[in-house]
């Protein structure tokens, strides 16, 4: 057994040795490493067909590792020095990967960059260069119970345009079963407002913490009023496990999430009617929060070519159209919206989004941070802090992971 | 040669049979011996030195480093930063303390309270199931140690169930009239719930005011937060069985005469349990509680599975995983791994020294 299985390893190597021994042919011939992190059934197999398409038409391979953990699974392989070609890499990730020297800055490389949007864009660089391929993208919007709106004699015309309407529409859509307006308690949901007031927990390259500024104070004040006016709850304190679950219940009438709650309305919440609205605007204008991964080139792969190739393919308008229809998310190139909003119509307000959303902080050490901020949110709901002291305390956190 | 081969007892024992000219052949024979010994251990040895003693070293290296988990512990990407990673940890003022000393404080609450906890039910069920009056002996003993065998993710998931907030749990304690108890991400402290009752919500200004190791005296005197319970009563009900198996070993192994004379010097069943089987049940008393510490302090599955270290169920163990893996600061997750390894030998030793053998000689 032993000795059969020996061999049969020397022979398997022995390719690749060759392959890595002279330079690889730009097309034809090449076999890639990709690292997916897929977010169920539904995108491995949209991805699976897309990769086989490019197969056929590089005539190179693609080995797919649908990892399970992916910050676990990459930080593995990058310890060992031998990453795949090409991964999945999260905007959190992707400073400490950009910065560790394990990304290859391709930016220069992919077709036409600046059609990518420019929010997105921002989210992948790092000292001025454009690191990877954003993916695709989602955003943050208001979801409304249609039902609910109508029972409260809310009309179209009711949807709020500003903060004084969100609260004032809250208020009325709350009743004894029903919080009228539902978040999660963290970051990535109540960033929104903090754009919105012309705040941010960084500032816009990401090389200082923001976070103790006046505008960000209006932002959880605003947040600490509806909550104290019992018109916002956040989804933590409603049990349930997610914002899209307080609203699939009808705990909540409206709720701050994004496109991904399409598909969890179809599948659990069949019978719930809803439409969604872009978030109210500040005092600083529209704000949102966009997410969005990018396809990571290794630094040490041997076969940049077939790697860019690989990504350009996948990022393609008509590739990221197929993918989007696959499992609801967005495509990152401005050129493919037209295409997009003709198929998804109500999506409109979460494409808007992507024009002024705002990435997450993608500073190493920051996620840290990040979560004790989200753990500060949940004290505030409970009148343990204050937002000023919040802000404060969150600030001193983050100057310190940015020196460390 | 046979005797050689058998070892050195026979050897011993035909000591003063042998003339004093063969001692030398036999310290030859002895030396060739040890050179047979290392052969026989080198499996296990090359395997306890690859995957035990060489990343422990490697670790104790890392922690002095800065490594963010690329390019391996010994490149560039590593620098050596020396004892930043403890100070951070133990004596600088900053998140990466708070953090720490907030997850020994939760893991504190739940080795006071599982330790002896597990330990009593185990012992309890143990002298149970050893009367011999006992029918259906072997059905209990199943079912007491059902839950150990049972994997710890599905015990975690049937916990989730059991204490969500339209679960069982609340339906019954609301049969009593107690409101919804949200067990889950809830990470107040129940004697902090408790203060508040008796009307404390606010801390008091000299447990406000003085720290220890950035948390705050009050913070430490929360006890185990709601989620906390929730495992602690779950780590309870899993490990009583196996310890109780362990125990029911030992008082299988104490002579049933000696309970018979207790019987005839008048003693009752509450006097033979507290003077006779407790004192002779020492030994494994000593291993279930060195074990409980052990495994509690290095608590993570639960956490995994369950939790996720929301509602204060983080622990050193896991907040060592997540910025190990999850936040790639390697080297400072290494640091708290040796120190948690410090704390476990602490507590180990201090328990060691509690129930030492006070008569001596033995």
């Amino acid at each position: 057994m032993w000795t059969i299985g020996l061999a049969a390893g020397v022979v398997a190597l022995l390719p690749a040795v060759g392959v890595t021994a002279s330079t690889p042919p730009a097309t034809g011939g090449t076999k890639i490493q990709v690292m997916v992190a897929s977010s169920g059934p539904a995108e491995t197999a949209a991805v699976e067909a897309a990769i086989h398409a490019w197969e056929a038409a590089s005539g190179n391979t693609v080995e797919l590792i649908a990892a399970k953990d992916m910050n676990l699974q990459l930080g593995q392989a990058l310890a060992g020095g031998e990453p795949p070609d090409v991964f999945y890499v999260n905007a959190d990730k992707f400073q400490e990967y950009a910065k560790g020297g394990s990304l290859a800055a391709v930016g220069d490389k992919l077709d036409n960059p600046d059609d990518f949007y420019q929010s997105l864009r921002d989210v992948f660089t790092y000292e001025g260069k454009l690191y990877c391929a954003p993916k695709d993208y989602s955003s943050l919007g208001l979801i409304i119970n249609k039902k609910s709106w109508a029972a409260a004699g809310l009309t179209d015309a009711d949807i709020p345009k500003t903060w004084d309407d969100l609260a004032a529409v809250a208020k009325k859509l709350t009743t004894d079963s029903q919080v009228g307006l539902a978040s999660g308690a963290t970051r990535d949901r109540l960033g929104a407002f903090m754009v919105e007031a012309g705040g941010y927990f960084t500032n816009a390259d990401q090389s200082a913490a923001t976070v103790d500024s006046p505008e960000n104070l209006k932002a959880l004040e605003f947040i600490k009023s509806m909550l104290d006016a019992g018109s916002l709850k956040f989804a933590e304190n409603l049990d349930v496990g997610w914002g899209g679950e307080a609203f699939g219940k009808e705990k909540a009438a409206m709720v701050i999430e994004g496109n991904w709650i399409r598909g969890a309305m179809k599948s659990d919440y069949p019978t719930v009617e809803y439409t969604v609205a872009e978030l109210p605007k500040g005092p600083a204008g529209p704000g949102s929060m966009v997410f969005t991964q990018c396809w990571g080139v290794a630094q040490a792969t041997k076969h940049m070519d077939a790697a860019v190739s690989f990504v350009n393919f996948m990022t393609k308008a008509d590739t990221q159209l197929a993918l989007a229809q696959a499992f609801g998310v967005m495509p990152s190139r401005a050129s493919a919206k037209d295409a997009f909003l003709a198929a998804n119509p109500d999506f409109a307000p979460f494409v808007a989004a992507g024009e002024y959303g705002r990435g997450q902080v993608t500073l190493p050490a920051f996620s840290a941070v990040l979560a004790e901020f989200d753990k500060g949110l949940l004290a505030m709901a409970k009148g343990e802090t204050d937002p000023a002291t919040l802000l404060k305390e969150t600030q001193t956190n983050a100057d310190d992971a940015m020196s460390g | 040669m046979t005797t050689a081969m058998v070892g050195e007892v026979p050897l011993e024992s035909d000591e003063d049979l042998r003339a004093l000219g063969r001692r030398s052949r036999r310290a030859e024979r002895r030396r060739g011996e040890g050179l047979w010994g290392w052969l026989f251990l080198s499996p296990s040895l090359i395997l306890l030195i690859t995957f035990v003693i060489v990343p422990i070293a490697l670790a104790l290296y890392v922690s002095f480093t800065k490594w963010n988990g690329q390019g391996g512990p010994f490149s560039k990407s590593a620098s050596w930063v020396g004892l930043e990673n403890y100070q951070r940890l133990l004596t600088r003022s900053g998140l990466t303390r708070k953090n720490f000393s907030t997850s020994l404080r939760n893991n504190l609450y739940f080795v006071l309270l599982v330790v002896p906890l597990q330990t009593i039910i185990a012992l309890f069920l143990a002298i149970i199931l050893h009367q011999r009056k006992l029918k259906g002996k072997s059905f209990f003993r199943t079912a007491f140690y059902m839950p150990s065998i049972s994997s710890a993710v599905a015990v975690g998931m049937i916990f989730v169930f059991l204490f969500a907030s339209g679960g069982v749990v609340n339906t019954v304690l609301g049969w009593f009239g107690a409101k919804d108890i949200s067990w889950f991400n809830n990470g107040t402290g129940i004697f902090h719930s408790f203060f508040k009752v008796l009307g404390v919500d606010k801390p008091p200004s000299w447990l406000a005011s003085h720290d220890f190791l950035g948390l705050s005296w009050w913070n430490w005197i929360s006890g185990p937060s709601w989620s906390m319970t929730v495992i602690i009563i779950l780590a309870v009900w899993t490990t009583s069985g196996t310890f109780m198996l362990m125990l029911l070993a030992g008082l299988q192994n104490v002579p049933e005469e000696v309970h018979e004379a207790a019987a005839m010097d008048g003693a009752g069943r509450w006097q033979t349990t507290r003077l006779v089987t407790l004192p002779l049940l020492k030994k494994q008393i000593i291993l279930v509680v060195t074990l409980g510490l052990i495994g509690t302090w290095q608590m993570f599955d639960q956490i995994y599975v369950m939790s996720d270290g929301a509602g204060e169920t983080m622990t050193p163990a896991y907040l060592a995983y997540v910025s190990g893996m999850k936040d790639n600061r390697l080297g400072s997750a290494s640091a708290l791994a040796f120190i948690l390894f410090g704390i476990i030998l602490v507590f180990t030793a201090v328990q060691r020294f509690v129930t030492r053998d006070k008569e001596g000689g033995r």
